[in-house]
């Protein structure tokens, strides 16, 4: 069973992460409709730009229960970037914001000082490696479990998931000596801050992942 | 760690891609799909699209060409090149694009850099400056380097940064297309002045070219057209030699 609801807002370019899910072998459809997307058999909820928008988008299209119906289904939820974001409880971006609250914890600013001088440039734009919570064997039973430390994968956020528990915590990256939440899992939720579907061979191989589990 | 995008850049008059030197003496090359996905294959990091005649709805126009792109390259895609109104960017974000660069119309009415940062995130804003030395500097032009703005490049690269640009690629026009290596001096001007990231775009020749931009200038990315389109090198010959100069650089 390959199909794949992509929840369809009016944030980001959603149109790539369909493709994705389709050189994967996936049908995926894009979907407003509360009924389609609480009833999905799998579903994506993408996103880019700020989080108070993002929840803005869900709430006036009325999604924010049809995502939470679903995710009480026990099927399987891939937040990726701003909708990774939103699966936490809040956010700071330009005030605070509540969120899905489907993963403990919060979404807080990249900090730019390291060290009292350096600066850390934001947005963190480009490519980095995943670093295990604990270990690889995290990673079974997940998405990524034909992903390798070794792989690269493409980020581009100015905040980070922070989870409550280290638990829901599955990959960091390393961002100028800072750990930065890459991704979080918890039962049937999880949430990617980089971007399968822009990240090559390395990515695909998450999306196969998902939609095969 | 920050690790260098290796970025490939297509300089499309549609249907066609083109080079040519400084912006003139354009050479048409072919399919730009052909292009992006060949270099996709070779493990660029991102793809730059610059609609050079800036003709974003005309019949076959790089928005066309986009929509094909993206069935078969999966990194993140650029466009510039005729954008001048939050409509036009997100008929490009619609069409698959990731981000777009604006150069003329940032120009011609700055707050437009604003406007698109608060409505799709400032990863969006790519602000596109085309620089040319002058007696105290360098100066920014715009329709592919020919009229003057009269803004001095580090000034502008600053205030782009205030209203809102969450990266400048950097272009220099003096060294576009001539393969003799990057204006180092102009990109180390600017990566001092502003703390987003900045794309070194020109002059690209050889692998040894990439060194002195990225110790000496902070690029955090390089864009390159001339010594790919030729065939001169490939985005894994030039990876392979930043491992081995110690640049950062993803691994495939």
């Amino acid at each position: 069973m390959n199909e794949v609801v992509i929840v369809d807002y009016g944030m980001g370019n959603i149109k790539s992460v369909q493709r994705g899910l389709e050189y994967v072998g996936a049908t995926a459809t894009l979907s407003s409709n509360p009924e389609v997307i609480a009833k999905a058999g799998r579903l994506v909820l993408p996103g880019v730009g700020a989080f108070a928008d993002g929840m803005r988008g869900m709430e006036e299209a009325g999604l924010v229960d049809a995502v939470l119906r679903f995710a009480r289904t026990g099927n399987p939820l891939l937040g990726i970037c701003l909708g990774m974001q939103m699966l936490l409880e809040q956010s700071q971006e330009y005030g605070n914001h509540h969120g899905l609250g489907l993963i403990p914890g919060d979404v807080i600013e990249i900090p730019q000082k390291n060290g009292g001088h350096f600066y850390r440039k934001t947005p963190h734009i480009g490519w980095n490696a995943l670093q295990t919570a604990t270990s690889e064997d995290d990673w079974q039973q997940t998405c990524l479990s034909g992903s390798s430390v070794h792989e690269f994968f493409y980020f581009v956020h100015s905040f980070m998931a922070h989870p409550g528990s280290d638990t829901d915590l599955l990959a960091q990256c390393d961002y100028n000596g800072l750990p930065v939440t890459a991704a979080v899992k918890k039962d049937n939720v999880t949430g990617l801050q980089f971007h399968p579907e822009k990240s090559g061979e390395a990515g695909l191989k998450i999306l196969q992942q998902f939609v095969s589990q | 760690m920050r690790n260098i995008r290796l970025i490939a850049r297509l300089d499309v008059k549609a249907p066609n891609l083109v080079k040519g030197i400084q912006f003139e003496g354009l050479r048409k090359l072919g399919d730009p799909n052909a292009f992006a996905l060949k270099y996709y294959l070779q493990g660029a990091d991102e793809i730059f699209y610059e609609d050079i005649v800036a003709s974003l709805y005309e019949r076959n126009s790089l928005l066309g060409i986009i929509e094909q792109t993206t069935d078969n390259v999966f990194v993140p895609i650029t466009v510039g090149g005729g954008i001048r109104s939050i409509d036009d960017v997100a008929a490009a974000l619609r069409a698959g694009a990731d981000k777009v660069s604006i150069n003329t119309a940032a120009i011609k009415n700055p707050d437009l850099i604003t406007e698109v940062s608060r409505r799709f995130g400032s990863q969006c804003m790519v602000l596109s400056i085309q620089a040319k030395h002058n007696n105290h500097g360098w100066e920014a032009y715009y329709d592919n380097g020919r009229e003057h703005s009269y803004f001095d490049v580090i000034d502008w690269a600053q205030k782009g940064e205030k209203l809102g640009a969450g990266e400048i690629m950097l272009t220099s026009v003096d060294q576009e297309g001539t393969a003799k290596g990057f204006d180092v001096d102009l990109v180390r001007a600017v990566t001092n002045v502003v703390s987003i990231p900045v794309i070194a775009s020109g002059g690209m020749g050889k692998l040894e070219d990439i060194t002195p931009v990225v110790n000496e200038g902070h690029a955090d990315a390089v864009a390159m057209a001339h010594v790919l389109h030729y065939d001169n090198l490939t985005i894994g010959n030039i990876r392979s030699y930043c491992i081995e100069n110690t640049i950062p650089v993803r691994t495939i």
